[in-house]
Parts: structure tokens; C-alpha cells; sequence
């Protein structure tokens, strides 16, 4: 009789999700194995799988002797019903094994929307969701990635955050665990340990206190914890374990192509980009160390195309000895080299006419907001000229199509602003009616506009969101300013980017919130098939919790904030001081015309910061 | 143009089409054979499947037809450099030249086993003979253009029942393969629809090999 798992999987969609055996997976014996760790991912195998992060950290805990990690992804709605309809517990790809079985239980967090897949996936495990109700060394649970940088949402269910780049400190914490499983350590035991690694935070070694009002009053460290966590970084990414042999999915991914990151952090310093600030210090790899690295994981792993990667790649310095290496060695093996996230210069103009990759389609702004007056006040310095001016080339040498992203609910930001992207779409089409080569193809112009959601460790973290109800009157009034039938306009729905706000500044007092939330089922919230917004609605209710205390209160300058426990390297101080010249209009040179004095470099010991 | 004669089992039955395509042209760029290309805007590694293989079924039998850049190794060494970068499930058991032309390419050989988990139901194999022993059978087929029905008895040269142990029950089917082709799981569907009483509770189906018109093993 066929089991239970192959009579399920003929009936689910894409079920070559859930059965592993691609080419690059890692399994190990075992008897050999004294640690084993379910490296779980909280959305779809297709988003996991394009985790770069993920791919990382699965090679460096299986280079491991004695410990064998495992991937695990959240089941797509179909499969988890199955699941559930015939007590199927979570496994994990490689071994097929339940994930209860499993020493260490891993999770990767780079969406505050994933929340509710990992106590969904915890759940689907069998796993107690509370961390206070495992109490044995077993099933222990950690986790990473960005969302990391403000862990107290999840402080009641993860049992230590490993917070920043996890190169080094995984290996530090899985060997402490392989010690303490050896010699039979209880989990306090361990936890008390585990602390001690820098980039280790432990959250139950915390007590929160709130004040009357509903503000915190005080976090205090328990059990000798140290007062603040600092993240771990790489200091030198040329050195740093980078797997060249990947696994390479059967099935497809979002991105399907081999990746090489060229530098960590960025020197720009947008207020509201959490990744801008959170990653810093800047440190580069050489172009020598990543055409090795390219050539090694493209003869691995037969992938056709190849993607540079960082949060700015036009300031990547090496990127011309890197592209001129790179792009003969493509055009002779028939792989397609793209380059995302170039700035709007010359260099990389020529860069995108050698690169025969690009469509004449794919043209990509994003001004963030429609003045430069608001531009000035997020810091992101793109001016109307150079996007004039790159449209223009661009029409004249045959595009048609521009895309262009803008947030609304920024700090500071008037009708006259939202207006201003109107006016900035109608001088594109205006420069491409005077500059299209071929007018009979016709332009389109695809704006999209995102609600702005405050984020902590940035200069807008203490920034009230607007309201749904002005959010979506500031989409209303844009989109009465669009007659052009060449535009096409599409606003999020308000509703995820409000629960975005809640949980990405939220406190312990959440704990309940999502608990109840997943128990009503919500999961996938990332997804419009799955997200229901009145499942979160109830769930507030149900807890007595206000969403606005989160988002539209704003958090006062001198209020204790959830994350200040969490030091990434970016001092408050510094983005106070941000904040500040954001009001002012001020606008902050990139860290390459002088350093702005953020603090980050002082994470660095053996190398400068590269910006 | 070489032709491979290849298997797919296992996991790698949850492989699409498409996904199998895919895996190929990477295993043959892992190792380092090289494939021509397309000629034209946007040049495609020139790799085909004969009749895609639907979802969740195995083979024994499937063909892949492609041509390599350069000079061509021993076809054995080609199979083995091949097997080495794929992943399990997917093996090639034989790389050949001139291979007969797709077009004669007439029937299919199936195995489909029915799993009944309270024991085959009573007289099952007499009631399914005669069940295929009617001069039509009509099942709904889902195409490009909707739902259509389908005659299932015309597109069948034979079919033979056996019990294989208390709980499985095996069919050896021998169906039109191309203009046009018979889905093995239409058998089941028919079962469905007209005996419910022997449906069964789960379906195996594995493509056993692929003959000419005249029943010749093509090749």
C-alpha cells in the first residue's frame, strides 16, 4: 500500500515542493550525526528557495562535522489541509523525517508577515509553541534575519535570536549545542551559554515593564544577561564560507538563477530603508574572489543565468573589473548576467547596452516620492533630471515601458507631494512623445505606490504611519490626477501594510495577538489567496491590543522603544540626528562624500569600513 | 540528433514537463556537454521529451531527443558523464543516433495498479472485463478548449485485469499514444463513473514502453 504522503502529493499543486532530492541537497548518514537541525523557512519553497541567506547557512552548518541540516518550508494551503486532515506532521526535504525529531529548529525571517507561517509551521510540527513549554534540550528553537533586529513579537515562542550576519555565530551555536547535548546540559543550562556568544539574544533573560500609559518603562536584562545584544558582521567577506555548490531546485523558484552578492550595507542612507541602515558597516568583496566564486557555482550547478547582487550595485567598486571579466565568460557559456539596482549614471548605461540581457522593457525607478522636496526628506537623492534624462535615452533607443515605485504616508508628505508623482509621470510621457523612436508601439508607465510602514533602526522608527482610511485618499486623489490612458496605477490594499507596522515595531504584548491570530488560521498572510485581514481584526479585539498604539501614535524621542535591548551597530543618537535634518529638509551626503558618523564602522576591528 | 532513452521514478515523478526540461539542460551543462542552440532572438537549448509525461506517473520508457555542440563522446560515457549530474529518479539507460521518427510512435504500454485498502472488491476482475468489453465508454476530458467527452474504447488495442495480492489489483493497458492519445488515468475515470463500486482508493501508473503501430518496440 502506497503511504499516506505519496497518496497526498499527487493531488496537491507543485508537489515537487515537498519531496526534496534536487541536485546539490546534502544528506548525511545518521550514525554519523550527533546534531541535527530543521532549517525552517517561513513562506513557500519558492520564496525559501531564493533566499540567499537561507543557501548560506544551510552550506555552513552542513560542512559541520557531526551536524546535518535540513530544509523546511510552509506548506501551500492544499497541502497543509491534507496535512492536517490525516495527522501528517511537518518534515523536513532531505530525510523525509518529522521536524519534531529534529535537535535544533531554525527559522529565517527576513518579513514581519512570515510570523504567523512560523508558529503555523511550529503547529504543523507538533512542536509546543511557547518556548517556556519545551523544556528539554530538544526542539530548540532560534532564529535570524532581519526581523530579528526587533524579536520581542516573537519573544514568547523562539528560544534564543541570533542576531546579524550568521557565518560565524552559527557555527558558534551549533557547536555549543552539539557540547551540550553530548553532555546532557539542560536547556537553561545551555540558553545561559548560549548568551554569551556575542549576536546571541535570549529574550526570556528579559523582563518588560510598561508604564501606565502603555509605553514600556523598562527592560530589564535577568541572569547576568548583558544590558544590549550587538549583531554579529562578517568583517571579511573575501575570507567568509561562501557555498559554491548549491542546491538547484527541480522545480521553479521566484529567482531561478545563480546569485553573487558583491558587498554588504549600503552608503546611501534613504530614512526609510531598514536594510540601509541595519547592514551597515560597508564591506566589499574583490572581483577576483567573486569570478572565482561565479564560475565555481555556475560549472556546479548548469544554472543559465546569474545575478549580481547587493542594495546598490552601482556602488559597488569593483563593478566594471567584475562585469568585464564576467560578461565574456557568460556570452561563451550561453548564461545571461543581469544586473539589478543600478543607479541612473553613465557607467551604467553603457554596462546595460553591453549586457544583452535586457529586454527594451525593463526600465525601473524608484523615486520613493513625487518632489524633491519629500525626496530630500527620506534622504533619497534621485533627481527628477536624472530620470528625465535616462527616460529620454532610454525612449530614443526603443524602450516603451518604465516602471516607477513611490510610498505615500511618508513623513512631512502634503497633497502637494502626492501630486507631484502625477507630475513627474506626466513629464516621462512628455519626454517620451518628444524622444520615442517608434510612437505606433505606445508607452506605458507603471506606477505603483506602496503605504509607507515606519521601521525600527532607522530614522523613521519613531514616525507615526497614517491612517488606512488617509492612506487610501491619498491613493484616490493620484489616481484622479492620472488621465493618461498610458498609465497604469495600482495601490496596496492598506490592511497588510498596517499589520507590517504592528508586528515590524511591536512588543511582547503581540505574543497573543498572533497566537490567537494563527489559531482562527490565519498563515500565508503574504499571499491575497491567504491574507484575511479580519482574522488579525479579531485577534486584537480578542487580546485587548489597539493596532494604533503601533502604528498611527507615532513613538515619542524619549520613549524606551522595544528594540533599544538590540544594537546594530547604528547608534540612536545618529538617527535621532537623521530624523532631525529629515525635518528640516536637510539632506545627508552618501557616506562617500565623508562619513556621516552612524557608528557602524565600530563593529569593524580588522578592516575599514568600505563606504 | 542523438536520442536518450531515459526512466523517470520515484520522487521524480512530482517533475513537470517543463521542470524536466529544465533539470536536463542544467545536467548537461554540469556536465560540460554542451548543447546547440535555436537559432533566432532568443536562442533555446535545443532539448525535447516525446510525449510529455503527465504529473505523479512513472516510466520506464521516455525519450529525450537533443544534439551536442563539438565533438560527441562514446554514447556510453555520454549516459554515464549524464547520469552523474542528474538527480535520482531521472536516469538514462541508453544514448543512441537516429532514433525512429516521433511520428511512428503509435502505443503505449501501461501498468496501472489500484489500491483497495478493504481488499479487492468481489468478481472485481470479471466485472471490469466486462465493464471494457462494452463498445463505449465515455469519460470527460479536460482540454485547451474545456470539457469534452471522450470515448476511451476505441483508443484502447487491449486490456488485461489481474489480481496482484489481496489489496492490488493490477491492468495491463495497451492505449493510442498520439492523434489522438489516451490518458491512462481515463481508465480509472471510467471505473468511476461507471462500476463506483470498484473504485479504488489510490492509483499507481507507470509507463512500461512504447511501441509502433505494428508493435514493434520503437526506438
Amino acid at each position: 500500500m502506497t503511504d499516506i504522503k505519496q497518496r497526498i502529493l499527487p493531488r496537491v499543486q507543485k508537489p515537487a515542493r515537498y519531496t526534496g532530492g534536487e541536485w546539490g541537497e546534502v544528506k548525511k548518514d545518521k550514525k554519523d550525526v550527533r546534531v541535527r537541525v530543521a532549517f525552517c523557512f517561513p513562506d513557500t519553497y519558492e520564496i525559501g528557495m531564493s533566499n540567499v541567506g537561507m543557501r548560506i547557512l544551510y552550506g555552513v552548518m552542513n560542512q559541520m562535522e557531526g551536524v546535518w541540516c535540513e530544509r523546511v518550508f510552509a506548506p501551500w494551503g492544499d497541502m497543509e489541509a491534507a496535512m492536517r486532515q490525516h495527522n501528517l506532521p511537518l518534515w523536513a526535504l532531505e530525510s523525509q523525517d518529522p521536524v519534531g525529531d529534529f535537535d535544533m529548529i531554525a527559522f529565517t525571517i527576513g518579513y514581519e508577515m512570515a510570523y504567523s507561517n512560523i508558529l503555523n509551521m511550529l503547529s504543523l510540527a507538533g512542536v509546543p509553541l511557547h518556548a517556556r513549554e519545551r523544556q528539554d534540550l530538544k526542539n530548540m528553537v532560534f532564529a535570524g534575519g532581519v526581523c530579528a533586529f526587533n524579536p520581542e513579537p516573537l519573544a514568547d515562542f523562539i528560544d534564543f535570536f541570533s542576531l546579524g550576519e550568521g557565518e560565524d555565530s552559527t557555527v558558534e551555536i551549533v557547536s555549543l549545542y552539539d557540547r551540550a547535548k553530548t553532555e546532557g546540559w539542560s536547556k537553561d543550562a545551555f540558553l545561559h551559554a548560549a548568551a554569551k556568544i556575542p549576536g546571541v539574544y535570549v529574550p526570556s533573560f528579559y523582563r518588560h515593564e510598561y508604564n501606565p500609559d502603555g509605553t514600556l518603562a523598562a527592560v530589564v536584562p535577568l541572569e547576568g544577561a548583558p544590558e544590549t545584544v550587538t549583531k554579529r558582521i562578517v568583517e571579511d567577506l573575501d575570507s567568509a564560507y561562501f557555498p559554491t555548490k548549491m542546491i538547484v531546485p527541480s522545480t521553479e523558484i521566484v529567482h531561478d538563477r545563480a546569485n553573487l552578492e558583491v558587498f554588504r550595507g549600503c552608503i546611501r542612507g534613504c530614512r526609510f530603508c531598514q536594510a540601509g541602515f541595519s547592514c551597515r558597516p560597508v564591506r566589499k568583496k574583490s572581483p577576483e574572489v567573486l569570478y572565482r566564486q561565479a564560475v565555481e557555482t555556475l560549472a556546479h550547478s548548469g544554472n543559465n543565468e546569474i545575478t549580481i547582487s547587493s542594495l546598490s550595485t552601482s556602488d559597488y567598486r569593483g563593478l566594471k573589473e567584475l562585469t568585464d571579466a564576467l560578461i565574456p565568460y557568460c556570452a561563451d557559456n550561453k548564461i545571461n548576467l543581469s544586473v539589478p539596482s543600478l543607479r541612473a549614471d553613465n557607467f551604467s548605461r553603457e554596462l546595460m547596452e553591453k549586457l544583452q540581457t535586457v529586454r527594451k522593457s525593463g526600465l525601473t525607478f524608484a523615486p520613493e516620492a513625487g518632489t524633491q522636496r519629500l525626496r530630500d526628506v527620506i534622504n533619497k537623492n534621485l533627481t527628477e533630471e536624472e530620470i528625465l534624462n535616462t527616460c529620454t535615452q532610454a525612449f530614443s533607443g526603443g524602450w516603451n515601458s518604465v516602471k516607477l515605485y513611490f510610498m505615500l504616508g511618508l513623513p512631512t508628505e502634503t497633497d502637494e507631494d502626492v501630486l507631484g508623482i502625477a507630475e513627474l509621470v506626466y513629464k516621462i510621457i512628455q519626454a517620451w512623445k518628444e524622444n520615442a523612436v517608434n510612437k505606433k508601439r505606445g508607452l506605458r508607465v507603471h506606477v505603483a505606490t506602496a503605504y509607507f510602514v515606519p521601521k525600527p533602526h532607522t530614522p523613521f522608527q519613531w514616525e507615526k504611519q497614517i491612517t488606512p482610511q488617509e492612506y487610501l485618499r491619498r491613493c484616490k486623489l493620484l489616481k484622479s490626477h492620472f488621465y493618461s490612458k498610458s498609465i497604469e496605477y495600482d495601490y496596496h490594499s492598506p490592511d497588510l501594510s498596517r499589520l507590517e507596522a504592528v508586528f515590524a515595531r511591536g512588543d511582547r504584548r503581540l505574543g497573543p495577538v498572533l497566537e490567537a491570530a494563527v489559531a482562527s488560521g490565519a498563515r500565508l498572510d503574504g499571499w491575497d489567496e491567504y491574507f484575511d485581514y479580519a482574522k488579525w481584526f479579531d485577534a486584537f479585539r480578542a487580546c485587548g491590543v489597539d493596532e494604533s498604539f503601533y502604528t498611527t501614535r507615532g513613538y515619542g524621542e524619549d520613549e524606551l522603544l522595544p528594540w533599544d535591548a538590540i544594537d546594530v551597530g547604528v547608534s540612536k543618537k545618529f538617527l535621532l540626528r537623521e530624523r532631525h535634518r529629515a525635518y528640516e529638509g536637510l539632506v545627508t551626503p552618501d557616506c562617500r562624500h565623508g562619513c556621516a558618523g552612524c557608528g557602524a564602522n565600530q563593529l569593524l576591528q580588522e578592516v575599514a569600513c568600505d563606504a | 540528433m542523438l536520442r536518450a532513452l531515459f526512466e523517470k521514478t520515484g520522487n521524480a515523478v512530482y517533475l513537470s514537463h517543463l521542470d524536466l526540461m529544465r533539470l536536463f539542460q542544467r545536467a548537461f551543462k554540469r556536465a560540460g556537454l554542451p548543447l546547440t542552440h535555436t537559432q533566432g532572438f532568443n536562442p533555446r537549448p535545443s532539448v525535447s521529451i516525446a510525449l510529455p509525461l503527465s504529473l505523479g506517473m512513472e516510466s520506464h520508457c521516455e525519450l529525450l531527443d537533443f544534439s551536442l555542440e563539438g565533438e560527441i563522446p562514446d554514447y556510453g560515457e555520454l549516459r554515464d558523464r549524464l547520469n552523474e549530474k542528474l538527480v535520482e529518479g531521472v536516469r538514462i539507460l541508453r544514448v543512441y543516433q537516429d532514433g525512429e521518427k516521433l511520428k511512428n510512435l503509435a502505443l503505449l504500454q501501461c501498468r496501472l495498479t489500484l489500491e483497495y485498502d478493504g481488499g479487492i472488491p468481489q468478481n472485481a476482475v470479471e466485472k471490469l472485463e466486462a465493464l471494457f468489453s462494452r463498445d463505449s465508454l465515455t469519460v470527460e476530458k479536460k482540454g485547451k478548449n474545456g470539457v469534452s467527452d471522450q470515448d476511451i474504447v476505441p483508443l484502447l488495442r487491449r486490456i488485461s485485469f489481474e489480481a496482484e495480492s489481496g489489496t492490488e489489483l493490477g491492468i495491463d493497458a495497451w492505449a493510442h499514444c498520439q492523434n489522438p492519445s489516451l490518458n491512462p488515468m481515463q481508465l480509472v475515470a471510467a471505473i468511476r463513473k461507471y462500476a463506483p463500486e470498484l473504485s479504488p482508493d489510490f492509483v499507481r501508473c507507470c509507463r512500461m514502453e512504447i511501441f509502433t503501430e505494428q508493435e514493434e518496440v520503437f526506438r
